[in-house]
């Protein structure tokens, strides 16, 4: 991307915001220790998230990402004098859906106002946005951290908005090209309470709003094609004390970048305020090549944004039953999907966190169980998983939509090793095979001829043999030397090329060796 | 035979059906007719070839049994604030040089669909902000009237606006009817100043669709007509509702001509207190007195009525009306568009485009409306008059317990004179006193010219109604038109 859209989003005036954080006290191995002592770092996100929908929040052109420059715009997009915005239902249902998935207040009757300013790329000259009356009100999203510790963060609100087209600056020397695809389609701006308190939060926070997001299919959550991005408030404070001047870190689009960014403007503020300077309020961009943010414009020159009521519009009134029919038509959403995988799976929560923290994975792994109607193993099921399926994907840079190898399959790949037809290790070759091929587990066990040897008979035979050939070694097991029992499994399984039973190897050594 | 640039809508319609003569030669007489008019400045963009095209086309519909309707082969002007694909479309405005749109007005499309042909594009005031048409990029448009005696006599007069263009041009008998737009009283006080029937429908009755927007929330299109039933045959036309104007409203659109009983017995005429102003002029008073009286001769019942918050209309009005127009006018920035004046950079790119592609008149409204919606000033200005917005309304709601319409003068005063009250806007603004409060409640108003004044200009009756009660409002304004006999031309 050349150059990232600036949506201009203004802070929420403190009249209509919450801002006092719900999050009492502080966990002392979040404290930031400076030169002068410790400094609490408080963060809120302004999350922008593009709607799942396939036209623009008021006009019918298309939402697709990619297209030539200009082709994803109607007359309404590109503000042509007489043009009216007309809203997308879909839109208002996609925002009461996350609404519902935040755990959060939906507002029935909302507005939409104009935000006034003037930039190139955006047509109309004004922003239609929602100001003193969203469509969604307080929530809550509860956030994981790897140690097993979880912490809740307080949503402001959501409401819905139009994105600004594209700047291009770099295409045409001293000139500037406008894109206006990306003009007019629906964000959902997602405003959090200032409840986190370190770029390790802030980053599991945006991370989690964007599973949760994705769980809905309210947005993609693509953050390389610009569909989900933050808007990132940092201050510092000493412990317990009032709340710092904070400022704006503008368009962070990863969860790695929110990190970073957060890591860095906290270092830099604590490094301000113990030389004995002020903090600026100001808008920052983060630049992470560099990993550092530097200033984009400071407070003096924000703009005064004359919001009001956009006349062209009525308000967007909604009943219960129509929230009610939405709400009984979400999925289960990741908390309440890993409580149960724990609860009826025996899964660790670790275990049950990794699996439901992408919709798609959850799904995977609910057909590896279930596919068929089988009934396999969970814990086994989740193993595989995290284990050798995660490692391919990784390895082959594969998203999980693009595996060669179903739920359903890995799921047949289980269902021979339970009844014995192959040993553990031989399944991890043929599951490379599965994955390299496409085919079933089955198949290639067949075509390979992988089935495990379990005729006790037959590794008697096998066993008999090697012991007599190797009479010295024989000697030393019996001689107390038990580790040599290892030993004799190893020729057992080459001479089978790996395919006898190694139970039945084990024991019949046992029996033959010590006999 | 009249001349048939002097026939009603309503007379070519039928002088069409019996094939008296065609739209043709009704279209290329008007045609003639607006050449030796020029001097006026009522059209912007004349259109002789489409207007003959369609007019052919017309003929051919006719011929073959296929007429849509009335309004099948009359020769309208269109205001230039409706866009028209192809042909310039400009809002009287420096800053849409050249612009002519790719796609039609939903009004103007819907009238084409009804058979009308389009004569051209007239004059109005920039963006419809004004209330002379002295503020047009294409300078004034003239009256066709003149003053008989007074100090004024055989000077030139203005034709009132914003519909000024529409006004004059239906006025001097260069167009059968014309479209306008009324967001204070710029369709009926010049229809008052110009002599002839101007009508503001509900708000929401006619799509805004491709209207170049001046205050969203009150801009509605109407008709300039020389009769009621004129009024009445284009409005069923240009009515309709719109999906793609959120503020339309889903209701059949019923036929207005039919509602032209002239029974208006038992019909309640609300005659308010509070438009009884100090300095209104005497003839303007006796006229009102007139009104009443033949609307009373013809049985109806005369109420007084109150509307308390009628004073505070007005400042209401210039609060609201340039704060939806300081954001409507921020899309003329020079980038897609009309006139750019280019630069050093963005900041002077856009500060030149809208510094030379706006007139006086439009760059003071656009700040009046910035500073009521800034930081600060919002609460005490905007928001404040959207609450005595919601007073008059009220006031009206409650009126229409005891009255069916109400009856006041348009215009506090007839045409002016050209350059006059031009350095005065407070003055200027004066004009719309007794329009803005139906516009600031979205009712539906007409004026009837009812007689003339004490120098021979015209004056106009004005009527409102209940939202969507145009029917009532056009069967009174039948009547009125009946008793005053209103028969004198420029």
């Amino acid at each position: 991307m050349t150059e990232t859209t600036d949506t201009q989003t203004e802070e929420i005036p403190d009249h209509l915001v919450a801002h006092f954080t719900s999050r009492i006290g502080h966990n002392s191995a979040d404290l930031i220790e400076g030169e002068t002592g410790p400094w609490e770092v408080i963060i809120g996100l302004e999350v922008h998230a593009q709607v799942m929908s396939d036209s623009k929040l008021f006009s019918g052109a298309p939402t697709g990402f990619g297209g030539d420059p200009n082709t994803h715009v109607s007359l309404v997009d590109a503000a042509m004098p007489g043009m009216l915005p007309v809203l997308n239902d879909m839109a208002i249902r996609q925002a009461v859906r996350t609404g519902l998935g935040l755990e959060a207040q939906i507002n029935l009757r909302s507005v939409f106002d104009r935000k006034n300013y003037f930039y190139p790329d955006l047509p109309q000259g004004y922003q239609i946005s929602q100001f003193s009356d969203p469509i969604v009100g307080e929530g809550r999203v509860t956030v994981d951290m790897e140690e097993g510790e979880s912490f809740e963060v307080g949503v402001v609100r959501i409401h819905l908005e139009q994105d600004a087209g594209k700047s291009i600056h770099d295409r045409i020397p001293n000139q500037t090209c406008i894109d206006l695809n990306r003009s007019g389609v629906a964000l959902m701006e997602i405003v959090s309470k200032p409840d986190i308190r370190s770029g390790a939060e802030a980053a599991a926070y945006f991370a989690k709003l964007r599973s949760i997001l994705r769980y809905l299919g309210t947005c993609d959550g693509n953050m390389q094609e610009g569909s989900l991005r933050a808007d990132v408030n940092v201050s510092v404070r000493r412990p317990g004390e009032e709340l710092g001047t904070r400022c704006e870190i503008k368009n962070v689009n990863s969860i790695r970048f929110v990190r970073e960014a957060v890591d860095y403007e906290a270092r830099r503020q604590i490094e301000i305020l113990e030389e004995g300077g002020e903090i600026d309020q100001e808008t920052r961009l983060f630049d992470p090549d560099r990993g550092e943010t530097r200033s984009m414009r400071s407070k003096e020159e924000a703009h005064d944004y004359r919001y009001f009521p956009d006349p062209d519009l009525l308000p967007v009134v909604i009943d219960q039953a129509y929230v009610d029919e939405i709400k009984a038509s979400l999925p289960e959403l990741p908390d309440i999907k890993a409580a149960r995988f724990v609860r009826d799976f025996g899964l660790s929560e670790y275990d049950a966190g990794v699996l439901v923290a992408e919709r798609e994975t959850a799904e995977f792994y609910e057909a590896v169980v279930d596919a068929d109607g089988a009934s396999r193993d969970p814990k086994i099921a989740a193993n595989w998983i995290t284990g050798d399926f995660f490692r391919r994907l990784n390895a082959d840079d594969l998203e999980i939509a693009d595996s060669p190898v179903s739920g359903a399959q890995l799921g047949g790949l289980i269902d021979l090793i339970a009844d014995g037809t192959i040993s553990g290790k031989i399944a991890k070759d043929v599951f490379d095979e599965m994955f390299d091929s496409g085919k079933d587990a089955g198949a290639i066990v067949e075509e390979k001829g992988l089935k495990q040897i379990s005729d006790s008979g037959e590794i008697s035979a096998i066993i008999d043999q090697i012991i007599a050939d190797n009479p010295e070694q024989a000697d030393q097991y019996r001689q107390g030397n038990t580790k040599v029992a290892g030993w004799f499994t190893g020729q057992a399984m080459k001479a089978t090329q790996g395919k006898a039973n190694p139970q039945m190897v084990n024991e019949l050594l046992q029996e033959k060796l010590g006999g | 035979m009249a001349a048939l640039t002097d026939l009603t809508i309503a007379q070519a319609g039928a002088g069409l059906d019996k094939g008296e003569f065609t739209a043709r030669e009704l279209t290329d007489a008007y045609l003639t007719a607006m050449e030796a008019a020029r001097s006026l400045n009522a059209y912007i963009e004349e259109t002789p070839e489409r207007a003959q095209t369609m007019a052919d086309a017309s003929d051919a519909r006719r011929a073959a049994g296929n007429a849509a309707g009335a309004l099948d082969g009359i020769p309208l002007a269109i205001k230039d604030l409706f866009c028209t694909e192809g042909a310039l479309s400009t809002a009287g405005s420096h800053i849409l040089d050249g612009f002519r749109p790719t796609y039609e007005s939903t009004v103007t499309q819907n009238l084409w669909d009804s058979g009308a042909v389009m004569l051209g594009k007239v004059n109005m005031d920039e963006f419809a902000m004004g209330s002379a048409n002295i503020t047009s990029h294409y300078g004034p448009t003239l009256n066709p009237w003149k003053a008989s005696s007074g100090d004024n006599a055989g000077k030139d007069l203005v034709p009132g606006g914003s519909s000024g263009g529409s006004a004059a041009a239906v006025a001097a008998r260069i167009a059968a009817g014309a479209t306008g737009t009324d967001t204070g009283g710029s369709i009926r006080q010049p229809g008052a100043f110009c002599g002839i029937v101007g009508l503001k429908p509900t708000y929401g009755r006619c799509s805004r669709w491709g209207v170049i927007a001046f205050a969203s929330s009150l801009d509605q299109a109407g008709p300039l007509a020389r009769t009621v039933e004129d009024s009445a045959l284009m409005l069923e036309a240009m009515a309709s509702f719109d999906p793609k104007d959120s503020t339309s409203v889903d209701l059949p659109v019923p036929s207005y001509a039919a509602a032209l009983t002239g029974d208006i017995r038992g019909l309640r005429v609300g005659v308010p207190a509070e438009y009884r102003m100090d300095g209104t002029p005497p003839e303007i008073e006796a006229l009102w007195q007139k009104g009443v009286d033949w609307l009373r001769d013809a049985g109806a019942e005369i109420v007084d009525i109150s509307l308390p918050h009628t004073k505070y209309a007005l400042p209401a009005y210039y609060i609201v009306a340039p704060a939806e127009a300081s954001s409507n006018l921020a899309r003329y920035d020079g980038m897609r568009f009309g006139l750019r004046v280019d630069g050093e950079d963005l900041t002077e790119t856009y500060e030149r485009t809208r510094a030379e592609g706006f007139g006086h008149e439009v760059k003071r409204r656009v700040m009046i409306g910035t500073y009521v919606l800034s930081a600060g000033y919002y609460d005490a200005y905007y928001l404040k008059a959207q609450r005595v917005r919601t007073r008059i309304a009220d006031d009206f709601r409650a009126a229409w317990d005891s009255c069916d319409v109400v009856l006041t003068p348009t215009t506090p005063s007839s045409a002016f004179t050209l350059g006059e009250k031009q350095d005065d806007p407070i003055a200027m603004y004066l004009n719309d006193i007794f329009t803005v409060p139906a516009s600031m409640a979205g009712l539906p108003a007409i004026s009837v010219p009812a007689g003339l004044s004490d120098v021979g200009l015209p004056l106009g009756l004005h009527l409102i109604a209940p939202a969507f009660g145009e029917e009532t409002l056009l069967r009174a304004a039948g009547v009125l038109e009946s008793a005053a006999g209103f028969t004198a031309q420029p």
